[in-house]
């Protein structure tokens, strides 16, 4: 147990249970400020929901595990990768395109929707890198630049459209090839594939690229200290834009997996999509470790329905983004809380939370 | 070009131009502080959210019907929006100067939380499933308000005043104040100080912490008129966001190179194309693209791109401050 105690994974699985404690506490008090008769109800509704219907929280995770991975593996090398959601619209469009114009198989498009993403993500690594431009900025503006020519793209190809132009035409009547098997998962939810086990298998794959190989630990360095990884003679550099290349193609690979299914219609809406934002929850709540956004996104998408079934008790849905929020805001000083963990604990142990 | 032509578009182009060049002062504030305010889309969220629910308060009290108490309301919603903007962006001060927690995160939380909270408070005041906070008409004046005659269809004035907000005169004085606080007081120094060097402005007595509060709040208050000013131009209710607004005002912010002058030239050049991309028709002279469909989203690319390009070419003498985004730690060197 005293060991336990020490072990910086377990402290940081603490401090994210701490802070998710601490957020759904905040929401249930504005839920009781707004309408205390059916704060109660509403707060039942948010956590249970998501029990009798596992297979769709299963599928809505499939594209917050990967935009969790592009944030977090940005993260690690000290990126911040707002720009996750233009690189998952790309990377949905690419897949979309190859599946409904050029009638490819749904491998063939799973790769066009990761070059996608890479390339939206290599952008911002390249203007960091070369021109010494900070990732944020860049990445915004790719996100516009992504969500324009989504539209712009999508909508001059009349193949792509369904019936009702604003959206593109559902995969089971275009081309039933695109959309991915289905290994009889579909038994839990209907459009459940095999999405969520590819994301489960890159995950893993990040977390041995990460911790267990040069390349990443070359990664790790440049995150916590540029100067000293270019001293040792890491590329860091290179290393900057390989890892939103990465990144991109995790985004791009997400909004692939998520799109092609049968009833996945991607709307030609003229707003940045939430995904990338809800990435950025999924990979602070996991600490940015691959393994833990698994867990951290299937918590997240299960909240979602959750705020689903709070209508009925007359609460929007968005109350489970306020409890996101709270989660987030928590996270930007989690050092300060693994901190007061360890108080908790009786040991100061001021290395373990610096790990 | 016709003169009513030339009327709309410079009116367009000043109506979008006044959110971008208010919430830009505010990040500007931010960031000469010392602190990278990525929040500003939220804080616009809710300075609008809180001075429309004051303006359908009123509309329901019965105010407006004539000129002075209209404008006289819309100026109280403007101090309104300002201070909910400048206290909903004290969550981010506090993060950032006392927690020293990371900046951008800290942001992304509040503009994540803003949207929801917005929606969940639409419904909690109006009722199951009504998003949308109406906004009032005579929050809006149009020519004939102001005094002007002549034919909307041939004559410039009309159509250059076709649609006119108290915001405009205020942005314009709040420009010059800007300009003025930052250049011509102490504050401005002291503030630029904290933005550029903390530790040396710390040497010398200033309080960095109050400054960047200060910093911070400034800019909430500016995020939220120029929420408000967003809302009044975009259409007839506010619906929870502000269509990414927030964050096109950091490429002004970062076009305009942290300078208020420069950045009235850069909110005015992303509106003007705000209005070639909406309304392309008004330039005849334009290329329409026949048989590609969404046009506008091909304008909407161009400045993005040009602020893409213009990075690459400032990047090397930018004037970004030099401490931005770096908490102040009194005991580091």
């Amino acid at each position: 147990m005293s060991r336990l105690k020490s072990n910086p994974g377990f402290i940081s699985i603490l401090a994210s249970l701490a802070s998710i404690v601490i957020g759904l506490l905040f929401g249930f008090i504005l839920l009781l400020v707004l309408n205390a008769k059916n704060a109660p109800a509403g707060m039942a509704n948010m956590l249970t929901n998501g029990i009798k219907d596992m297979g769709n929280v299963l599928y809505n995770a499939i594209p917050l595990i990967m935009v969790g991975l592009s944030v977090a593996f940005a993260f690690k090398v000290g990126c911040f990768n707002i720009g996750a959601s233009g690189q998952y619209t790309m990377g949905a469009v690419f897949a979309l395109f190859c599946a409904l114009k050029w009638q490819l198989p749904w491998y063939v498009c799973l790769l066009a929707a990761i070059l996608g993403g890479a390339v939206w993500g290599m952008f911002p690594g390249l203007f960091k890198s070369l021109f010494n431009v900070n990732e944020v900025i860049t990445s915004i503006m790719m996100n516009w630049i992504g969500m324009n020519v989504s539209v712009l793209w999508v909508s001059n190809f009349s193949q792509m459209l369904a019936p009702n132009p604003d959206r593109t035409m559902a995969l089971d009547a275009g081309n039933p090839s695109a959309i991915l098997p289905k290994a009889g998962l579909d038994s839990l939810y209907s459009y459940l594939n095999i999405g969520i086990i590819i994301a489960v298998i890159v995950a893993v794959i990040m977390w041995v690229i990460i911790a267990k190989t040069t390349f990443g630990y070359e990664l790790r360095a440049c995150g916590l200290n540029k100067n000293g990884a270019i001293y040792a003679g890491i590329n860091a550099k290179r290393n900057v834009v390989l890892s939103m290349v990465i990144a991109g193609a995790l985004a791009g690979l997400g909004g692939g997996l998520y799109y092609l299914t049968g009833g996945g219609q991607f709307k030609l809406e003229k707003e940045i999509l939430p995904m990338g934002f809800n990435g950025i929850s999924v990979a602070l709540l996991a600490n940015s470790h691959p393994i833990g956004c698994i867990f951290s996104a299937i918590f997240i998408s299960y909240l979602k329905l959750g705020g689903i079934a709070m209508q009925s008790q007359g609460y929007a849905t968005e109350a489970t983004d306020i409890v996101t929020a709270v989660i987030i805001y928590l996270a930007a000083f989690s050092l300060l809380l693994r901190l007061t963990i360890i108080k908790f604990f009786g040991k100061e142990k001021k290395e373990v939370a610096k790990q | 070009m016709t003169a009513p032509a030339w009327g709309s578009i410079i009116n367009l182009t000043i109506a979008f131009a006044v959110p971008l060049l208010l919430v830009a002062l505010g990040g500007m504030y931010s960031e000469r502080s010392g602190i990278i305010n990525i929040a500003l889309d939220g804080i616009m969220i809710i300075g609008a959210l809180v001075s429309c629910l004051v303006l359908r308060a009123m509309s329901n009290a019965g105010w407006g019907k004539t000129l002075l108490s209209s404008q006289f309301g819309l100026l109280i919603a403007v101090v309104v929006a300002g201070v909910s903007g400048m206290v909903f962006s004290l969550l981010l001060a506090f993060a950032a100067i006392n927690l020293k927690a990371d900046q951008t995160i800290g942001g992304t939380a509040l503009n994540i939380f803003a949207p929801a909270f917005s929606v969940v408070i639409a419904w909690a005041v109006q009722g199951k499933g009504l998003t949308d906070i109406e906004i009032p008409k005579w929050a809006t004046l149009g020519y004939k308000d102001l005094g002007i005659s002549g034919d909307v269809k041939a004559d410039f004035l009309p159509n250059l005043f076709k649609s006119f907000h108290i915001t405009v005169p205020i942005a314009i004085i709040l420009l010059a104040v800007a300009w003025f606080v930052l250049y011509r007081t102490r504050f401005g120094l002291r503030l630029r100080a904290c933005g550029e060097h903390p530790q040396a402005a710390d040497s010398v007595g200033i309080n960095v912490y109050r400054m960047r509060y200060s910093g911070v709040m400034i800019s909430g208050f500016l995020g939220g008129v120029g929420g408000l000013a967003y809302v009044l131009v975009a259409g007839t209710s506010f619906g929870g966001d502000v269509a990414g607004y927030g964050f096109l005002a950091l490429a002004v912010m970062i076009f305009g190179n942290w300078n208020p002058g420069r950045i009235l030239f850069s909110a005015l050049f992303f509106a003007l194309f705000k209005v070639v991309a909406t309304q392309h028709a008004l330039f005849p002279f334009l290329p329409n693209f026949k048989g590609l469909k969404e046009v506008s989203c091909l304008y909407n690319l161009i400045p993005y791109i040009f602020t893409l390009v213009l990075l690459i070419f400032t990047s090397k003498k930018s004037r970004a401050p030099k401490a931005e985004g770096i908490p102040y730690d009194k005991g580091m060197r």
